[in-house]
């Protein structure tokens, strides 16, 4: 009888709240196939049903510590479509957009300096002490401090257009509740030109790390695949709003210009009864075939071009990298987010000289419906908020595929093809942790349910035979 | 007594997940003590960039939900750290003030006030009964030792002792 070994790991650090990765063995010690477990917390949905609908942009921030702005924004736009307000005036929408790039700076940020910038800097397999934020800061200081001021940025520009940090009010259904002030704007302004500077430097280091290391880089954890984002209607890459496009992993049309409102008849999800979270698919291909990524890597597959000079400028080098093919190759994924965070800047920038954004039109108002779908790219992907409401103004249905869900079948795949290439044994050592999580970490996943009460993170691995009996075992943090 | 100049008082937790916003709670309660040299600050969770913020502090003194704590809560010095659990959206409180130190060049000095929460699991924007009594009992010291500023000594009196019990001195609360 042939033995299934199993090795677990969880949970996964440096991606935000628990996972668990168990790795299938054969007796033979091949990877049969890897899992990435995710304790999604779906009660959102049933938490919403019976509140008034103008509540929901700011009760969906408690949804998650992590992107509360995506949530705020993607639940805000559904809204707008209940109170036919989504025809939005110039200062409410450029307000939000605002919002928005600023969120985008400052998590795209966050993610390649803190978070991918150890294993980068000090390479996947290197010793855990150093390969750390900390140690970025005590062997690249300026590089350190450098991320946390331009972090630092974004979330002030969070703050001026949400009006405060926690639980920002700053978009309602139909527009927005404040302009940007000559006080505020003037402020942000005054740190534009270094962000930019550092934005682009932020890109190159992100190509030559990826050119650098080609070798290394393209098949780990790569694999063919769909893509799917909005774009404009023009073809541009659009953060903010635009209907939905899909590509296979030659870049040929899937669908295009698909409004979001319809999004049901497009995307189904699977369940598979070993994991929590749902699979989402193209409808039409089916769950086998149908699977496809979210996120940077994506929007940069699936745009025609960015409407930006510089960050155009960086798309048409990132797609150089495949002869102006679909890039399937999962680390290029840092690549793509440091694009975009230079195409957020830009978009900032912009944005601070426009006077619309002290405009005191906020609000629009139309025809009132029942039922409304938000769309936004957020920082790790597409993300849908779709709710129905009563005539009593109750939210009676509430449904979200978050960006972490859309890259589930990804993710899997991404540890199984590292895990494959790179476990030896059943032995699990820091070197073959941290493989494992420099893949999941390429897709940035948020996995939090924004309770991180003090003392709850660690990492534990276990190897696991086919009757559950641990056969080895390690844990850190 | 050695008053310290400038004083972060960060409360940080979700309040819309029960006693997890009991850092934002006790924050909110204190802020109308209007003191010159004492801030007050609030979000989810801590990031990587609050070094930057409490770099410019004398002392930092962290306020969380914590869910094992001794009951009704504890009060430590937070100890630089370099351990590796370092998300990418969240941090502790040690690795943020490593980093106010490495690269900062602050000597912010860090405690820790962690008040015993209950029930996190729920999204619910209220605090459960036992969880308020708590908060009342961390704010009544919280405004005390504000003022009277013997940080150490109070986490002589308020710190984890080694059987996990809390050496609570009721009057000081008071």
């Amino acid at each position: 009888m042939s033995v299934i070994k199993r090795v677990v790991i969880e949970p996964v650090t440096r991606v935000e709240g628990h996972g668990k990765v168990t790795i299938l063995l054969d007796e033979g010690g091949k990877v049969v196939q890897a899992r990435l477990h995710v304790v999604e917390f779906r009660g959102f949905e049933r938490f919403v049903q019976g509140r008034l609908f103008w509540e929901v942009p700011v009760l969906t921030q408690r949804l998650c510590g992590i992107c509360p702005v995506s949530h705020h924004l993607a639940a805000a736009k559904a809204m707008d479509w209940i109170v036919g307000g989504e025809k939005l005036t110039p200062t409410a929408e450029k307000m939000r957009r605002l919002m928005h790039y600023g969120q985008m700076y400052q998590s795209h940020a966050l993610h390649f300096f803190h978070l991918a910038s150890p294993d980068l800097l000090f390479g996947f397999g290197a010793d855990p002490a150093v390969r750390n934020v900390i140690g970025v800061a005590a062997k690249y200081p300026e590089l350190a401090v450098q991320a946390v001021l331009m972090r630092k940025y974004g979330q002030e520009i969070i703050k001026a257009t949400a009006g405060k940090k926690i639980h920002g009010t700053g978009a309602i259904p139909g527009g927005v509740n404040k302009n940007l002030s000559l006080g505020e704007r003037d402020l942000l302004l005054k740190e534009v030109e270094q962000q930019m500077t550092w934005a682009r430097a932020a890109v190159q280091i992100a190509r030559d790390y990826t050119t650098e290391h080609a070798k290394q880089l393209v098949p780990f954890g790569s694999f063919d695949s769909n893509h799917l984002s909005l774009v404009r209607a023009d073809g541009a890459m659009d953060l903010y709003h635009g209907n939905l496009r899909a590509v296979d992993a030659q870049g040929k049309p899937i669908f295009d210009q698909i409004d979001y409102q319809k999004y049901v008849d497009f995307i189904a999800e699977d369940v598979r009864d070993w994991s929590y979270m749902k699979f989402p698919f193209i409808r039409k291909l089916g769950p086998e075939t149908g699977w496809y990524r979210v996120g940077p890597l994506a929007r940069l597959n699936t745009a025609g071009f960015i409407d930006t000079p510089l960050a155009e400028a960086a798309r048409k080098e990132f797609r150089a990298l495949t002869g102006g093919k679909t890039n399937n190759i999962t680390m290029a994924y840092h690549w793509a987010r440091m694009v975009e965070l230079l195409h957020s800047m830009e978009k900032i920038q912009l944005l601070l000289h426009d006077p619309d954004l002290q405009g005191r039109d906020l609000l629009a108002i139309g025809e009132r419906r029942e039922e409304g779908v938000g769309v936004i790219e957020a920082p790790r992907g597409t993300l849908f908020h779709h709710y129905r409401v009563n005539k009593n103004d109750q939210v009676v249905m509430g449904n979200l595929i978050v960006s972490t869900t859309h890259n589930n079948e990804p993710m899997n795949r991404a540890v199984t093809k590292v895990a494959q290439d790179h476990l030896s044994g059943v032995e699990i050592t820091e070197g073959l942790l941290n493989h494992i999580e420099v893949a999941i970490r390429a897709y940035d996943p948020c996995l939090s349910c924004a309770t991180h009460a003090l003392g709850q993170m660690a990492l534990e691995a276990s190897v696991v035979d086919h009757q559950g009996q641990i056969l080895s075992q390690m844990s850190r943090g | 007594m050695n008053a310290p100049s400038k004083i972060l008082v960060y409360g940080y937790g979700n309040p819309g997940r029960g006693d997890d916003g009991l850092g934002p709670a006790l924050v909110a309660a204190l802020e109308p003590l209007g003191a010159s040299d004492l801030t007050c600050e609030s979000d989810y969770q801590l990031s990587v960039e609050d070094s930057a913020t409490l770099a410019g502090y004398d002392v930092v003194v962290f306020v969380d939900a914590d869910a094992q704590a001794p009951e009704p809560f504890c009060f430590d010095r937070v100890q630089p750290s370099r351990e590796l659990s370092f998300s990418s959206h969240s941090a502790t409180p040690g690795q943020v003030v490593a980093l106010a130190h490495e690269m900062f060049g602050s000597q912010v000095k860090g405690y820790a006030l962690g008040i015993r929460g209950y029930h996190f699991d729920e999204l619910c924007d209220s605090l459960s009964e036992p969880a308020r009594a708590n908060l009342a009992r961390a704010l009544s010291f919280a405004r005390r030792a504000l003022t009277e500023q013997h940080f150490d000594e109070y986490t002589r009196q308020f710190g984890v002792v080694s059987d996990g019990n809390c050496a609570c001195d009721p009057q000081l609360e008071a």
